[in-house]
């Protein structure tokens, strides 16, 4: 377990303001304490700093997990935002998208959002605005990426894509293994 | 008005609707007004036997012409008609075979008729006794049979003869009576004929032909006869149930049996062996009963012989049969909520709201919900994937509630996967302090990262140790949870396989590596610590060896005290089992069973720690004085089972020197020999180490270690000067003298040093 590098540093907050802005600086500094990301085996893990003290005790090759992960860093150093961490991005969310009961399977299973499925969307989102996706019972479901604006939404046909799927929930079902 | 009389309506005649019907007037009047002139009259070959066995009867029965100016018939008549009694006897008899020639008609299967042929003279034969009083219905039963036997050929006349003999019947009883003594006759033969059926197969007529028949004979007795002592004994006779002659067992090892009678004879025989002194057959141990029963059970519900014996052993044999009924149906899907996300209140709403039937698990839980049925899959709602609730069994919320980790606290959780007791600690500390979530097997960690993300939890450390490392690894915690892996004998619902595939091998393996880790678990408590100290330890397996015997060997081992689990329901554990003798703190450790709690086997003990000092010296010494008392090296380990002892490890080393004193010959007094700490014999157990008792003493924080510190300083400088023979006394078996005499013989050998030096 290390500490993250700038550039490591630099990519991950990058990709996390992209969804929850400026409130990552919420994220470290908690007032139960100091949060801290840590890299392990490539994956990025948010703890706080008691459970760090302790996680040191563990050989590399023998310790798994601590705390939460948020993601990982693949091959060519691009950070990749997991669904691990919806529960962190999904307070902070500046931008949501609401989906409808008869669309939620459907992205659950991993598909994009189409129009048809919108059941609500914030106010000026942008084009490949980072989005979190709630369901009608403001339950989080995953996160994506806005294909079109606010604007373009309310005028496009029923079967165009307005929201691209990055992660789901059903991934704790289907690919319980990436998890680890 | 009354019927008119119409002398060309012809009477119908056979089985059907119309036959049924009341009469014409004609025929009501000729019953009563009979023609001398008919002569002879037309007998069909039932009446024909009828008159036959009446005539007999009249040879019999003396009693008959006084009945008869009382019923009132005429003279004329006395010869066919008899007293009601009587007739309904040779009537049931006579019904008997109709209905039964019925039955046999419907089924037209030559073998049961044969059955019931046989089953006829069967119940024929015991059933003589009882008739006595009633004479003659022998006879009517040997017709009877003449019957069956003629009757083979005529079985499309069987009805018509039904029918004759209703309208012969008439004048005894009315129609509806008669028909109703028929309705239940035919459905009790009904009743035993569908079992007659299902016995084709079988091979053991005889023995299910007695069975039945006693049954038959039962309820024959029950509904004709007065009571009679000796009519009861004869129920007894043939009511019970009797085990097989060796030729029949070897029958039925040849040949497949019918599950459903091996499930009637066991049924049977747990009856026999719960009210033994009443229902055993004379000469029959009960070892026999006990043994076929085992064997029946093993093919019943498919067990290996080892977990039957196992099985016997733990539960009475009422218990027993509920116990493996329970483990052959699934236990109820249960549910918990995790508190960190949502309630249960709204949980349950929205799982109602997608069509999921579910009920609060039950007063002992506020978090546990048992689904009835789901028109969804619970383990794929969006609710379940957004971590609202996990699917668990009520027996695994049981350790994390005994455990009640507080928040703040540092918790070791040895045996993790697939992480729902993770979780659940987790939910109860609300996220606060550390979890350390351990398993030995890296492919069921992806689960318990899986969950643990899932229900948001973020406060848990994963690694992948061998729980057998731990203290080294880390150690100092506030509670440890180990969730023993077993050998599964109490989720035989969840996995079949494990019916046949275990043995004692097993057990003892997994017995093993629970000791072992069980010791790890408490070194890795700190005794100290300012909420906790507890360790939980619990197994999915109801056997004694994995659950109390593990506790009780913690209990010698180390410094821990069995507390209350904080669990108001379950059995309590066994203090006493078989050879093995507990300390009597186990009634707190908690059993719980699947037929009597509906939930998964399980047992659960907490321990506390009271002190952090690691007991290993008196091991250590123990196991230099087994090295050197070769001779008393063997009776030490049961002798520690069975002897009564503290259970501060210190009382190890008083029993390993206990078996010292047997081969003397003095009575072994416990109690004496462990309160007296007398000089010479601590001077001996110090002189064995060669070391000084001085580091034991400080070793031991108790009382009794002072007193014994004391003893042995005094008696150094003797140990000095007997060394040399005690290194002699090593190589060979000890022959330990009577205390008195050794005291006398130092003492003479210190005067005479005293006397040598002046």
């Amino acid at each position: 377990m290390r500490p993250l590098t700038e550039e490591e540093t630099k990519a991950m907050f990058e990709k996390l303001s992209k969804y929850i802005g400026e409130n990552i600086k919420l994220l470290v500094d908690r007032p139960d304490g100091t949060y801290c990301f840590r890299l392990h085996h490539d994956r990025v893990y948010y703890m706080s700093e008691k459970i760090l003290k302790l996680a040191t005790n563990f050989s590399r090759d023998k310790l798994i997990s601590v705390g939460t992960c948020f993601g990982k860093f693949t091959k060519t150093k691009k950070f990749r935002l997991h669904i691990t961490a919806l529960d962190f991005l999904a307070p902070y969310a500046k931008f949501k998208v609401w989906v409808k009961p008869g669309a939620e399977q459907s992205f659950l299973y991993g598909n994009h959002v189409l129009k048809s499925g919108l059941g609500r969307i914030t106010e000026n989102t942008m084009q490949y605005q980072g989005v979190v996706v709630y369901s009608m019972a403001d339950v989080p479901l995953g996160f994506g990426v806005a294909a079109k604006t606010t604007q373009e939404c309310r005028r496009v046909d029923p079967l165009t894509i307005v929201v691209f799927h990055q992660a789901d929930v059903g991934e704790f079902i289907r690919n319980e293994d990436t998890l680890t | 008005m009354g019927r008119k009389l119409d002398p060309t309506n012809k009477v119908k005649r056979g089985p059907g609707k119309k036959a049924r019907k009341q009469k014409g007037a004609e025929v009501e009047l000729a019953k009563f007004i009979t023609d001398e002139d008919t002569g002879p009259k037309r007998l069909s070959s039932r009446a024909r036997k009828r008159a036959a066995k009446r005539a007999d009867n009249s040879k019999n029965l003396k009693e008959v012409p006084k009945k008869e100016p009382k019923k009132g018939f005429t003279d004329e008549n006395s010869k066919w008609l008899k007293p009601t009694k009587r007739k309904r006897k040779a009537d049931e008899a006579g019904s008997e075979d109709d209905s039964e020639e019925l039955w046999e008609e419907s089924d037209g299967d030559e073998d049961e008729e044969e059955e019931v042929q046989l089953q006829q003279k069967g119940s024929k034969g015991p059933a003589k006794p009882e008739i006595k009083e009633v004479e003659g219905d022998e006879d009517d039963k040997d017709d009877s049979d003449e019957d069956m036997v003629d009757d083979y050929g005529a079985l499309d006349d069987g009805s018509e003869d039904e029918a004759q003999e209703e309208d012969s019947d008439a004048e005894d009883l009315l129609p509806i009576e008669r028909a109703a003594k028929k309705e239940k006759k035919l459905k009790k033969l009904m009743d035993l004929g569908s079992e007659d059926d299902d016995d084709e197969d079988e091979e053991e007529e005889e023995e299910e032909e007695e069975e039945d028949d006693g049954d038959e004979k039962d309820e024959q007795q029950e509904e004709d006869m007065d009571e009679d002592g000796t009519l009861e004994t004869n129920t007894d006779e043939v009511d019970r149930f009797r085990l097989p002659d060796p030729e029949d067992s070897e029958k039925e090892g040849m040949l497949s049996l019918d599950l459903k009678s091996i499930h009637q004879r066991i049924k049977d025989n747990v009856d026999v062996l719960c009210n033994f002194s009443a229902k055993r057959e004379e000469g029959k141990a009960r070892g026999d009963y006990v043994s076929l029963l085992k064997k029946d059970l093993c093919t019943y519900y498919s067990y290996n012989s080892f977990l039957i014996d196992k099985l016997m052993e733990l539960f009475p044999l009422s218990e027993l049969v509920d116990f493996l009924e329970a483990n052959e149906i699934q236990r109820p899907v249960t549910i918990r909520t995790n508190t960190l996300k949502t309630r249960r209140r709204d949980l349950a709403q929205a799982l109602i709201n997608r069509g999921v039937n579910l009920d609060p698990i039950g007063k002992w839980s506020k978090v546990g919900l048992v689904i009835y049925d789901s028109s969804v899959p619970v383990g794929a709602t969006p609710e379940y994937l957004a971590g609202h609730y996990m699917l668990q069994g009520a027996s695994s919320f049981l350790p994390v509630m005994a455990l009640s980790p507080q928040e703040g606290e540092m918790v070791l959780d040895m045996s993790s996967a697939p992480g729902g007791k993770t979780t659940y600690i987790a939910q109860l500390m609300r996220n606060t302090g550390v979890i350390v979530a351990n398993d030995a097997n890296s492919e069921r960690l992806k689960s318990v990262v899986g969950n643990i993300h899932r229900l948001g939890v973020t406060n848990t450390v994963v690694c992948n140790y061998d729980g057998r490392q731990f203290p080294k690894v880390m150690g100092g915690f506030d509670r440890v949870l180990l969730d023993a892996p077993c050998s599964g004998t109490g989720v035989i619902a969840k996995d079949p396989a494990v019916k046949t595939s275990k043995d004692e091998a097993d057990i003892l393996r997994s017995a093993h590596l629970q000791k072992e880790l069980i010791l790890s678990a408490i070194d890795s408590v700190n005794a100290e610590s300012p909420s906790g100290g507890y360790v939980v330890y619990c197994t999915c397996s109801i056997t004694v060896e994995e659950n109390e015997w593990v506790v009780d060997y913690a209990l010698k081992k180390r410094n821990v005290k069995l507390v209350p689990t904080g669990l108001d329901f379950g059995k309590e554990g066994f203090t006493n089992f078989k050879q093995f003798r507990f300390h009597p703190s186990l009634k707190l450790t908690r059993r719980f069973y699947p037929h009597s709690h509906n939930m998964d086997g399980f047992f659960v003990a907490k321990l506390k720690k009271f002190s952090n000092v690691v007991p290993t010296v008196p091991a250590e010494k123990e196991e230099e004085k087994t090295d050197t008392t070769e001779a008393t090296a063997s009776p030490s380990a049961p002798k520690d089972l069975l002897s009564n002892y503290d259970k501060k490890s210190k009382m190890e080393k008083r029993d390993g020197s206990k078996p010292k004193t047997k081969p003397n010959g003095t009575t072994f007094k416990p109690t004496e020999e462990n309160k007296s700490k007398s000089g010479p014999k601590k001077a001996k157990i110090a002189k064995m180490d060669g070391k000084g008792v001085k580091a034991a003493g400080v070793k031991k924080p108790t009382v009794k270690a002072d007193v014994k510190n004391e003893a042995p300083k005094s008696d150094q400088n003797e140990g000095s000067r007997f060394e040399k023979k005690q290194a002699k006394k090593r190589k060979k078996p000890t022959i330990v003298k009577k205390r008195l005499g050794k005291n006398k013989f130092q003492k003479l050998k210190t005067m005479l040093k005293k006397h040598e030096r002046e």
